[in-house]
């Protein structure tokens, strides 16, 4: 690109307007952290901005000393896990199949699935099915009903089109059956996809909570970690809740709260930063197929 | 989706007909592979849909729906009663509010976000400041609405403990979350917030497919930043502009639940009560009323598909590719 002299002046205050939106994405992150890293008494007073005052980390030895707090935050890690190995096994062998051309019913089976894509029966036919089948309050209910998802799914088929057809070929001559090839040849050109399906249902689930809120209300050990920490910053009486999910003081500490938003908050922040480069291609094959 | 099945689609037409034993011999894993996903999509998509039928019977908590007598009117007593609920058409009207408002502010920011990176000169830094705009994105509704709640509330919010300093005063105060007028804005722009730098991906994208010759003759041209950006760069985004906002349009009437359930609060109910809350606090959290929540579901879902349909075909009538 041919640059003059007075363009300098405009990349300048490019990276300004930049440095503003970096500010603005990170100043409540900041703000939370500060806080979560004050003692009580200066937070009382307002005296906390973006720098922690009487810094301390009691908060979090006492958020890490909180056995349900503790246990919500590991199981929502191995449901983490588990869901987003059983989304990604059923999102490679439901997509994978529909990629060949000479399957018979392959225009029915898409239009099957992308209808549910468009319309759903809502909200209350699918809780009144999931209590009919007994799924209710059981954790089976926060993997299965939504272990596959069907955009996801346009994104990996969107993938595996993207691998020549004469390797598929090349593959069935030598005698390789549909999943040999799969395995040996498809799955291992689409790991930057994989990789970024694997963000996607790892975020979604580490996030979602409405699932877990509709369908599971008494059993506490079930709670997902957003869950719970929607019970402990939304309602009402804070010490009620306080008490209910096991911090014993009365109230619930304000630099309690921001220790628990960012423990539930790093695990995300620490992993997607290494992803960004292929999530950038699995968004862009999603929305330009989807 | 017609765009991906279509190149194999022509290859598909002169195809000799199938020898059925050698062919199932040969593809048989493929269904079997399908198995379990089809199993899937029956079961927990389309069994649902049997449920729809809840919608035209007496409210029965207990008995499938198929076994309940049907509704007065000839079974659409539910949808008459709703629409003569006062609180289900305000948050129709929320609904319809808060998305159109989300349309006009929230739509246009990551195209504005992307020209800015686009204009970014430093390679490193704008690697940089895209990781940190795609932040909000990986973060729930639940934590943004106690960010939120930390920066924007009336007496320890951060905004307003800087506002009361500079102003002076004590009492002064920005009703972020505490008026329902300052809300809606609220919402809106956590909504930016959250989704503008994750938005921008699309864009970028676009902007790679933009040929560098363009940028040069503009530039041989003596235009400047700004004729550049408004001459080569905008018309090259037109194409993916008007694919997103026509999507956009099609969920004008659908409703998110996470969001507005972490946003809101007692003091603005009259304005954060969307569809999903309402069926969510008539159905499931005590209220009972599951025929009547099931007859909204079902009146939101069909409208949805008909301004999705409507979207695509206006789509498709001004030249560009549609989504379906």
């Amino acid at each position: 690109m041919i640059k003059s002299k007075y363009t300098k002046i405009g990349d300048l205050i490019i990276v300004f307007v930049c440095l503003i939106l970096i500010f603005i994405c990170l100043l409540p992150m900041l703000n939370v952290l500060a806080r979560s890293l004050s003692d009580t008494q200066y937070l009382i007073r307002n005296e906390v901005l973006l720098w922690p005052k009487g810094l301390n980390v009691e908060a979090y030895k006492t958020v890490l000393n909180n056995d349900r707090y503790v246990h919500s935050l590991w199981f929502t890690a191995l449901l983490t896990v588990g869901c987003t190995i059983l989304s990604l096994f059923m999102t490679v062998i439901c997509a994978y199949p529909l990629t060949y051309d000479k399957l018979k019913g392959r225009k029915f089976l898409n239009g099957f699935i992308l209808f549910t894509m468009y319309f759903s029966a809502g909200m209350i036919p699918h809780y009144v099915m999931l209590s009919n089948l007994g799924m209710l309050e059981t954790v089976w209910v926060l993997v299965i009903p939504s272990c596959l998802s069907v955009y996801n799914m346009i994104i990996m088929r969107s993938s595996f089109y993207s691998v020549p057809e004469s390797l598929r070929e090349a593959a069935e001559i030598d005698g390789a059956g549909p999943i040999r090839t799969l395995v040996q040849i498809y799955l291992p050109l689409s790991k930057p996809v994989l990789a970024t399906l694997a963000l996607f249902y790892a975020v979604g689930r580490w996030n979602g909570f409405s699932d877990a809120l509709l369908y599971i209300k008494k059993t506490r050990e079930l709670y997902p970690i957003q869950l719970y920490l929607y019970n402990i910053l939304q309602n009402a009486s804070s010490g009620e809740a306080a008490a209910q999910e096991g911090f014993a003081m009365p109230g619930l500490s304000e630099t309690l709260k921001m220790a628990s938003v960012m423990f539930a908050t790093v695990p995300i922040l620490l992993v997607y930063p290494w992803l960004q480069r292929y999530f950038v291609s699995g968004v862009t094959i999603g929305a330009v197929k989807g | 989706m017609s765009q991906v099945t279509q190149p194999s689609l022509s290859r598909e037409t002169h195809r000799p007909k199938t020898n059925w034993k050698t062919y199932l011999k040969r593809y048989w894993t493929l269904y079997l592979l399908l198995a379990l996903p089809i199993a899937f999509f029956v079961v927990f998509r389309y069994i649902p849909m049997a449920y729809i039928l809840m919608a035209f019977k007496k409210n029965n908590i207990i008995q499938p729906p198929w076994f309940v007598p049907w509704a007065k009117n000839n079974g659409f007593e539910w949808f008459i009663k709703a629409f003569k609920d006062k609180l289900f058409l305000r948050s129709l009207e929320n609904t319809i509010k808060l998305n159109l408002l989300d349309l006009v502010c929230g739509f246009p920011a990551p195209i504005l976000m992307a020209l800015v990176l686009n204009e970014l000169a430093f390679k490193r830094f704008k690697r940089f400041t895209q990781t940190v705009l795609y932040l909000p994105h990986f973060l729930s509704w639940i934590i943004i609405s106690s960010l939120a709640l930390r920066l924007l509330a009336d007496n320890d919010g951060l905004i307003n403990i800087l506002y009361k300093q500079m102003s002076g005063n004590n009492d002064a105060v920005i009703p972020f979350l505490s008026n329902p007028d300052w809300w809606v804005g609220t919402y809106i722009g956590l909504g930016i917030w959250k989704e503008a730098g994750w938005g921008t991906i699309i864009y970028l994208a676009a902007l790679t497919s933009i040929s560098p010759e363009l940028y040069e003759a503009a530039a041989v041209d003596g235009a400047g930043r700004f004729r550049r950006i408004w001459h080569v760069t905008l018309p090259g985004l037109r194409p993916t502009i008007v694919v997103l906002l026509i999507m956009r349009l099609g969920y004008i009437l659908g409703s998110e639940f996470d969001r507005p359930l972490a946003l809101s609060n007692k003091l603005v109910t009259d304005v954060s009560t969307v569809i999903s809350i309402y069926v969510y606090q008539k159905g499931i959290n005590g209220g009972g009323q599951f025929s009547l929540t099931t007859a909204v579901g079902l009146f939101q879902s069909v409208v949805g598909v008909l301004f999705l349909f409507g979207a695509n075909f206006l789509a498709k009538r001004f030249g560009e590719r549609g989504i379906m």
